[in-house]
């Protein structure tokens, strides 16, 4: 990769389909271990992207999932047309959760994903709408903590 | 701690990945609950879990565990344990509870995941 290329990949991710849940983090990380990304960071990307897509399939009926990665940093980005948080700051409270009993059957919604979004990432940023929408934005440098 | 060790304290099955049981397992993590999972393990981490689905095998992908344990003498379907064989992932059947096989492999001097002893965070 040169100083300004960067590297793109975009996936629909469809509501409710639990049985594709977390493919497109999976090729995700794929992408990034071929890129050569060292093995902490993308552990990080990996978790963050599959919290974001987890949460689309589970509350917003379907959204997109996009990562560019660029030489020093990689950006995910999450977006959806579903219900939007009316209440942000209690959604980031660990804990926190409006997941349906189904996706607690399945390991989930127990109000992590968001504080481990922001855990995860170096930058984090979302906006969301009720009625329209949610997007989720995070950058996580590449400086690796690997000796 | 290597896999095969951790095979026999538990008297477990290997239901895929028997060419991986020289791994070494230096902390554990029990849980039925992926959100914890994704939050709280580290990185080569066993887990002990009761769940069975997908999910569990694209928490293990996406948080580099090292295998999985599956308790209470579950055995995970044939598309579960194909996709942890894709993964690599080695997964092991015991008949031990949860608390039973944790409690073995923690009087054996496997580690948890507890932010006291994590150094890197």
């Amino acid at each position: 990769m040169s100083e300004n290329k960067s590297v793109k990949m975009e996936f629909e991710v469809a509501g409710g389909d639990f049985e594709r849940a977390g493919e497109a983090s999976a090729k995700i990380k794929r992408m990034l271990q071929r890129l050569g990304i060292a093995a902490d960071i993308v552990r990080r990307i990996a978790i963050g992207t599959y919290e974001a897509e987890m949460n689309v399939i589970i509350h917003a009926g379907g959204g997109k999932v996009a990562a560019e990665v660029f030489t020093d940093a990689t950006e995910i980005t999450v977006t959806d047309a579903g219900p939007g948080i009316p209440d942000i700051d209690k959604a980031l409270q660990e804990g926190w959760s409006t997941a349906p009993e189904y996706a607690r059957q399945m390991g989930f919604g127990a109000g992590m994903g968001l504080p481990n979004m922001v855990k995860c990432s170096d930058k984090f940023d979302i906006q969301s709408e009720v009625g329209v929408g949610t997007t989720i934005r995070m950058r996580f440098e590449h400086i690796s903590e690997d000796l | 701690m290597q896999l095969k060790d951790v095979k026999e304290l538990l008297r477990a099955k290997v239901l895929t990945g028997e060419g991986l049981l020289d791994r070494e397992v230096e902390t554990c993590c029990g849980s039925d609950l992926m959100s914890d999972v994704l939050a709280f393990t580290k990185r080569r981490t066993l887990l002990c879990t009761g769940l069975t689905n997908l999910q569990v095998i694209r928490t293990a992908d996406m948080t580099d565990l090292c295998a999985l344990v599956i308790v209470r003498g579950k055995i995970p379907g044939g598309e579960i344990l194909e996709a942890a064989a894709e993964n690599g992932l080695p997964v092991l059947a015991t008949q031990h509870t949860l608390f039973e096989a944790c409690g073995i492999l923690y009087q054996a001097g496997i580690k948890g995941c507890s932010k006291k002893e994590d150094d890197h965070e």
